[in-house]
C-alpha cells in the first residue's frame, strides 16, 4: 500500500547533478521494484466504486483491465467521486461521512478524514483548492483544503436560525469559486461564495419548493436545477443573475396524473443534453421528460420501460442512455434525440447501477451490481468488449470529468 | 401542510392505478429466496436507508430505532410505505411473507 514509486514533482525538485543522481537511482529502483506502472497520464483512467467490500479500483480503459483496487474506504453505498484538477487524485465521498483523497495512479490513500455521520457526496472548487462535502448527518456541507484535507469551513444547513438543520443534497462547484446546494427538509437553495478566502458569503434562496432530491449545474455553469420529490416540477437558478430569484420549470407535467411508487430517487448528475434539448428523469413515471433549454417549456415525454435513474447523453448529442429503478434494473434504454424514439435496448444483468462514456464517446461502461460485473460496450455497435469482475460495483467515474464543471 | 395531504392520496393512488404499467403487470408478486432478499434489504432500502441501515434520506434502521415496531407493524410499513414521506409502498414488488422476512432480518440487526 506505502510503496509510493517517486513521482515527477519529486525528481523534478533536484537541481544538484548530486540530487539528479539520487533521483535518478530512486527511479531506477521504483521501476524495478513492484511500482504498477512507469509514467503515465490518467485521462483513460476510470475510477469504479465496489460498494459491498469499500474499495475501488482503477480501470484503464485503453487496455480493457483493472490496473489496481484500493480498499478501506468504508461504507460506499451511494459513495462518489471527485477529481483534483491535475486528474491524479480521487476525492471518494462514502455514506459514512468519510472522505478519501486516492492516488489512482500509485493506487494508495494519500489522506482520508471521517468528516460527519452521514453524507451523500460531494464537489471540488473551480480552483481546486477546496473540496465539499454534502452531508445528512449532521445537516450541513464541511469544506476541505484538497491537499491536506484539513477543515476550512463548517457550514451548518439550519432550518431558519436553528437549531434543526436539514439535510443536504445537489452539491455542485460553480464559476467564481462558489459551492449550490439544496436542502430537503426545508426547500431551500444556498450559494456559498467563497471567492474571497474561506470565510464564504452565503445566499440563501427560501420556499423553493418541497422536498429538491438532487440537482445538476449545466455544463458552463450558468444554470443550476434541482429536481422537487415532493411536488411535481423543477426550479432553476441562473447563477448569471442570481437577484432574479429562483424559477420555476416543468410546475405542468404530471398535474392531476398518479406516480408510481418511487424506489430509489433518480440523480441529476450530468446535464443530458443534446442540442437545444435536455432530458431528465421523470419522478414517479416510466417517462423521460425533453426540455427546450430556451424557453425552458416541456417539449415531449418519452415513454420508457421503467422509472429512469441516470439520464446520460452520449459525447456526440445522437443518443442519451437510461438506466432504471428496482425491479426494472436490468435493462438500459436508448432514446434517439431526433426521432425521441427508443432505438435500442440492453439487458445486461441485475443491477445496472451506472453508466459512463468515455470522453470522445467510443466506449460506455456499466455497473451490473448483482451480477459483479462491470461491462465495456461499443455505443455504437452495442457490442461488449470487455467484462470485468468488481463485487458489487455501483458508480464509474471517468477522470476527465477533472475539468468539467459541476462533475 | 395541505400539500401533504394531497401527497398521501396521491401516495394510496398511485399503488391502484399503478397495475397497468409496463413492469408491474407481471401477474402476481412470487416470494424471493433470503440471498435475494438480503441483498434486496441491504442494496435498494440501502439506497436510501443506507446499506449498514444507520440511515439516509430515509431514516435509520436499526434494531434500537424500531424497538417501538411490532413486526406486523414493520410489515405494514414496507408494503404500503408511509404516505406523504419518501418511503415507497412495496406490494408490488414484495410478497407479504417476504415483508415479514424483511421486517424480522431489521428487527435482528441483520441475522434471519
Ligand atoms: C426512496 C427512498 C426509500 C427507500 C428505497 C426505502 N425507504 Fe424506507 N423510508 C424512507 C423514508 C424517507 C422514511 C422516513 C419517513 C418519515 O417518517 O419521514 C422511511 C421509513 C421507513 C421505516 C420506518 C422507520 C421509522 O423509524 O419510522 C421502515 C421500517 C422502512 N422505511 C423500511 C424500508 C424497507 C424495508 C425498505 C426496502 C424494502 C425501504 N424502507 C426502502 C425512504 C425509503
Amino acid at each position: 500500500m506505502d510503496q509510493l514509486p517517486p513521482t515527477r514533482e519529486r525528481q523534478t525538485v533536484g537541481t544538484t547533478m548530486r540530487n539528479c543522481v539520487v533521483a535518478c537511482c530512486v527511479l531506477f529502483l521504483g521501476a524495478c521494484s513492484s511500482a504498477p506502472s512507469s509514467l503515465r497520464g490518467t485521462a483513460d483512467l476510470a475510477t469504479v466504486i465496489a460498494r459491498a467490500d469499500g474499495q475501488v479500483a482503477i480501470l484503464d480503459t485503453t487496455a480493457h483491465q483493472w490496473t489496481g483496487k484500493v480498499a478501506g474506504l468504508g461504507d460506499l453505498s451511494h459513495a462518489s467521486i471527485v477529481y483534483s484538477r491535475n486528474g491524479q487524485f480521487a476525492f471518494v465521498f462514502g455514506r459514512d461521512g468519510g472522505l478519501t483523497k486516492v492516488d489512482i495512479l500509485n493506487q494508495t490513500i494519500v489522506g482520508r478524514a471521517m468528516q460527519a455521520g452521514n453524507s451523500i457526496g460531494g464537489a471540488i472548487s473551480q480552483d481546486g483548492k477546496l473540496v465539499a462535502v454534502a452531508n445528512y448527518e449532521p445537516g450541513g456541507v464541511r469544506v476541505f483544503d484538497s491537499q491536506t484535507l484539513d477543515l476550512v469551513a463548517d457550514i451548518p444547513a439550519t432550518i431558519g436560525k436553528g437549531p434543526d438543520r436539514s439535510k443536504v443534497v445537489g452539491l455542485v462547484d460553480a464559476p467564481g469559486n462558489r459551492f449550490v446546494f439544496s436542502l430537503w427538509d426545508s426547500g431551500e437553495i444556498w450559494i456559498v461564495d467563497f471567492s474571497s478566502g474561506t470565510t464564504p458569503e452565503i445566499t440563501r434562496f427560501e420556499n423553493i419548493g418541497t422536498q429538491p432530491y438532487d440537482a445538476l449545474i449545466t455544463p458552463d455553469g450558468r444554470y443550476y436545477i434541482a429536481g422537487l420529490f415532493g411536488e411535481d416540477g423543477m426550479v432553476m437558478i441562473d447563477l448569471w443573475h442570481p437577484e432574479n430569484g429562483v424559477r420555476r420549470i416543468l410546475d405542468h407535467y404530471g398535474k392531476g396524473e398518479t406516480r408510481l411508487p418511487v424506489y430509489k430517487m433518480p440523480h441529476l448528475e450530468g446535464w443530458a443534453v443534446a442540442g437545444k434539448q435536455a432530458f431528465v428523469p421523470a419522478v414517479g413515471r416510466h417517462e423521460v421528460l425533453v426540455i427546450d433549454t430556451d424557453s425552458w417549456k416541456e417539449t415531449g415525454r418519452i415513454a420508457v420501460h421503467g422509472q429512469p435513474v441516470f439520464v446520460m447523453a452520449h459525447p456526440d448529442g445522437k443518443h442519451v442512455w437510461v438506466n432504471f429503478s428496482v425491479p426494472d434494473y436490468d435493462t438500459v434504454q436508448i432514446i434517439d434525440t431526433e426521432s425521441l424514439e427508443i432505438s435500442g435496448e440492453l439487458k445486461p444483468g441485475t443491477g445496472v447501477l451506472h453508466m459512463e462514456f468515455s470522453p470522445r464517446g467510443d466506449q460506455v461502461w456499466l455497473s451490473v451490481r448483482d451480477d459483479n460485473k462491470v461491462i465495456g460496450y461499443n455505443p455504437y455497435t452495442l457490442t461488449r468488449f470487455a467484462e470485468l469482475p468488481l463485487p458489487s460495483p455501483s458508480g464509474i467515474f471517468m477522470s476527465h470529468r477533472a475539468g468539467q464543471t459541476g462533475l | 401542510m395541505r400539500k401533504q395531504h394531497k401527497y398521501m392520496l396521491l401516495a394510496t393512488l398511485g399503488w391502484s392505478l399503478a397495475i397497468p404499467a409496463p413492469s408491474q403487470s407481471q401477474e402476481i408478486v412470487h416470494d424471493k429466496a433470503p440471498a435475494q432478499l438480503e441483498r434486496m434489504v441491504r442494496q435498494d432500502c440501502g439506497s436510501c436507508h443506507g446499506m449498514t441501515f444507520k440511515g439516509g434520506l430515509g431514516s435509520p434502521l436499526l434494531p434500537e430505532n424500531l424497538i417501538a415496531y411490532s413486526i406486523d407493524d414493520l410489515t405494514t410499513i414496507i408494503l404500503d410505505g408511509l404516505p406523504g414521506t419518501a418511503m415507497p409502498p412495496w406490494r408490488a414488488v414484495v410478497s407479504q411473507r417476504d415483508a415479514i422476512w424483511m421486517a424480522q432480518y431489521l428487527k435482528q440487526g441483520g441475522n434471519n
